[in-house]
């Protein structure tokens, strides 16, 4: 029983963490329809501007958070701006594969500018184990679960209950009505990226405090299982990118603890092609006119 | 993503290729004169860039040494180092512009798999090559035929010596009666080190209760620890590369298992401890070719040299690329030629040479003879711990 537990609580950690990068995900696709495939790359640029900001810097975690929140809220923009905006026009799998460019560009920049080897990351958070009776829970699983959550919530007030989110409701909806309306489409767009790739960062700090190491590639894998978690749970629906993260983190565990380690990336993967076989418009795809 | 990504290495092979073919050209016929040239396919960035870089470190050390005292058969010795950015493919490219570049021999890579992918290159090209690191049996030995790979040699012992080392020091030493083992499904490093382990534990009475699998990608080990801590063995045998022990290290402790955790050289280097936090290394060992705190004179000596070059104590890895290098100018003074066939000859017969790693002769499997040495961890220090000869 004390086992089952753990491994629940194993496998939430591990869930939040994909949920939290999930978030970012559905959301710009709620937006744009754009499976934006660098967002598991910048969710490393995250990680290492706090290692820097942490270790250089000396800013403390709240404020090598900030810092890498920003920092990655500009990076998103500028891919925005320069990568995706050109190709608005153009076929959804222009986009795309450019996301898929763009992925490989930051992996590879990453690699120049920081080496490809893994690098120890700083203990930023207290990290107290507390014992309840042979279960042991961490402060830092505690603070990501929390932390989901709270993004979650804030992320659903600023959609639905802010003007900024019900210009990026409407251009969800219809961009061309948006933009008769008086909606700046560009702006609006610009901000769910924002928005979306500071949730990224926020996501990689995390990460790695949680792991203790970070290295240029570390967001391949906890992108694609995002993404697996924004299909599952309905992609562009925000609660639903929070329950298809946990979902997808507590089958993983589930797998793993029942002794098959090797096939938990294999289930992963074929949890996606079952739900886009069965049921694509994901656990929460119910009324599809409203995504956000 | 595994289309994308190989596509860019496709790019990158062909920018390698084509850099190659750029050089090759300017360097033909530039062979003789008064240098003998040595090729380093190293990992000098990428996942194990540590142990690359300190090899370098050690071969540059010992040319330099070599130099100073006169060179080999009165010429200067030359370390051409290139990077193999811990890549196979990369590794194979590398062998190749060295060869180009008309080495004699070509020295590392550090790890096995990039061994292996330079072996059928050097082969045809009748060049030897000498690991000072690549552990796994197979370098040296093919599998399926069991036939001796002529021109692959090494300086460290085997992985087979390390995980009977291991299992020996965990009985003896341990008292450990239980051990589960904890391997990267994808190391034939890992693999090849369990399997020995296994084998000795078994054999002097111990029991392994479980055994488990991952791959190196992954980065949450809890689920499977939770599974091995119901098991509650005597001790862990995690036979992995730094990178991933550490991280199986910090997580098993902060679920509450203190058990031993025993490795092989794999755990040396820094990182881990970075990784796996300094107070959670406690009971930690490794197996490993050397210890700087060997109160061995001929290892102090060699640590005082390194320090002075470096400002830093030379690893496992340091030292066995200055061996390799001492190894391969040894065999070219015996053979009274730089020849590449004639220096393979000469590695084939060397009989206790004095490494610093240990007096070693190379066996007809072209593997060196030599005793082994087990590191503790201590609040993230390595500690001397005992040294065990060999028993064949």
């Amino acid at each position: 029983m004390t086992t089952f537990i753990q491994q629940l609580i194993n496998g939430l950690s591990v869930g939040s963490i994909y949920a939290l990068i999930a978030l970012g995900y559905t959301m710009v696709y709620g937006i744009i329809k754009l499976i934006n495939f660098a967002h598991g790359d910048v969710f490393m640029a995250g990680a290492f501007v706090a290692y820097f900001s942490y270790t250089g810097l000396h800013l403390g975690f709240f404020g090598s958070l900030v810092v890498s929140m920003a920092a990655c809220a500009v990076l998103g923009v500028v891919i925005e701006r320069f990568a995706y905006r050109p190709l608005r026009k153009s076929t959804r799998i222009a986009a795309l594969i450019t996301a898929i460019g763009v992925s490989l560009f930051l992996e590879n920049a990453g690699i120049i500018t920081v080496g490809a080897q893994a690098r120890g990351y700083p203990n930023m958070l207290p990290d107290t184990a507390f014992n309840l009776g042979g279960v042991t829970v961490s402060t830092k699983q505690i603070g990501i679960i929390a932390l989901t959550v709270v993004m979650m919530v804030i992320l659903q007030y600023i959609v639905h209950r802010t003007k900024i989110g019900k210009a990026m409701r409407a251009v969800a909806y219809d961009p061309e009505a948006a933009q008769l309306m008086g909606i700046d489409v560009d702006r609006t767009i610009s901000f769910t990226f924002a928005i979306g790739s500071a949730l990224a960062a926020a996501a990689g700090v995390v990460y790695g405090a949680y792991y203790s190491a970070i290295d240029p590639l570390m967001g391949i894998m906890p992108g694609l299982k995002a993404f697996i978690a924004a299909v599952l749970g309905g992609i562009g629906i925000i609660p639903g990118a929070m329950v298809g993260g946990l979902v997808l983190g507590l089958i993983e565990t589930l797998v793993q603890s029942l002794g098959f380690s090797l096939w938990r990336d294999a289930v992963a993967f074929a949890l996606l092609i079952l739900i886009l076989l069965i049921k694509p418009e994901g656990l929460f795809g119910k009324h599809a006119r409203e995504k956000v | 993503m595994k289309k994308p990504l190989s596509v860019v290495t496709a790019l990158l092979l062909g920018g390698a290729l084509l850099s190659a073919c750029g050089s090759g050209s300017g360097t033909a016929g530039g062979g003789s004169g008064d240098t003998i040239k040595l090729g380093a396919n190293l990992e000098l960035s990428g996942q194990v860039s540590a142990y690359g870089s300190s090899a370098r470190d050690g071969m540059q050390l010992a040319v330099d040494e070599i130099n100073q005292t006169g060179g080999v058969l009165g010429k200067q010795l030359q370390l051409i180092a290139l990077d193999n950015q811990s890549d196979t493919t990369q590794s194979t490219t590398i062998a190749q512009k060295l060869i180009e570049q008309k080495v004699v021999a070509i020295l590392g890579p550090a790890t096995t798999g990039n061994t292996m992918a330079e072996l059928n290159v050097a082969t045809d090209a009748k060049i030897p090559i000498v690991t000072p690191t690549g552990t796994a049996a197979k370098i040296t030995v093919d599998e399926s035929t069991g036939k001796v790979n002529d021109f692959a040699f090494r300086t460290c012992f085997i992985d087979p010596f390390q995980g009977t080392v291991g299992a020996d020091f965990a009985i003896k030493d341990l008292k450990a009666k239980t051990a589960v083992l904890y391997v990267a499904n994808d190391s034939d490093y890992a693999k090849g080190l369990a399997d020995a382990f296994k084998k000795e534990f078994e054999k002097q009475g111990g029991k392994i209760i479980g055994s488990e699998s991952y791959t190196s990608t992954d980065s949450d080990f809890r689920t499977t620890l939770t599974r091995i801590k119901g098991l509650n063995p005597d001790l862990l045998y995690v036979p992995n590369y730094y990178q991933d022990v550490g991280k199986i290290i910090k997580q098993a402790r902060e679920l509450g298992m203190n058990q031993p955790i025993l490795g092989g050289d794999g755990y040396d280097s820094d990182t881990l401890v970075q990784i796996a936090g300094a107070q959670n290394t406690n009971h930690v060992f490794f197996t490993n070719h050397y210890s700087s705190d060997d109160p061995d004179p001929r290892i102090q000596d060699f640590v005082k040299k390194f320090q002075a070059k470096y400002n830093r104590k030379p690893d496992g890895f340091a030292a066995l690329g200055y061996d390799t290098v001492r190894l391969v100018a040894d065999a070219i003074k015996r053979a009274g030629s730089a020849d590449p066939v004639k220096i393979k000859d000469a590695l084939a017969q060397t009989k206790s040479f004095d490494a610093i790693t240990g007096t070693m002769s190379i066996d007809r499997y072209h593997n060196p003879v030599k005793a082994a040495v087990v590191i503790e961890m201590k609040d993230g220090k390595q500690v001397f711990r005992t040294k065990i000869q060999p028993t064949t």
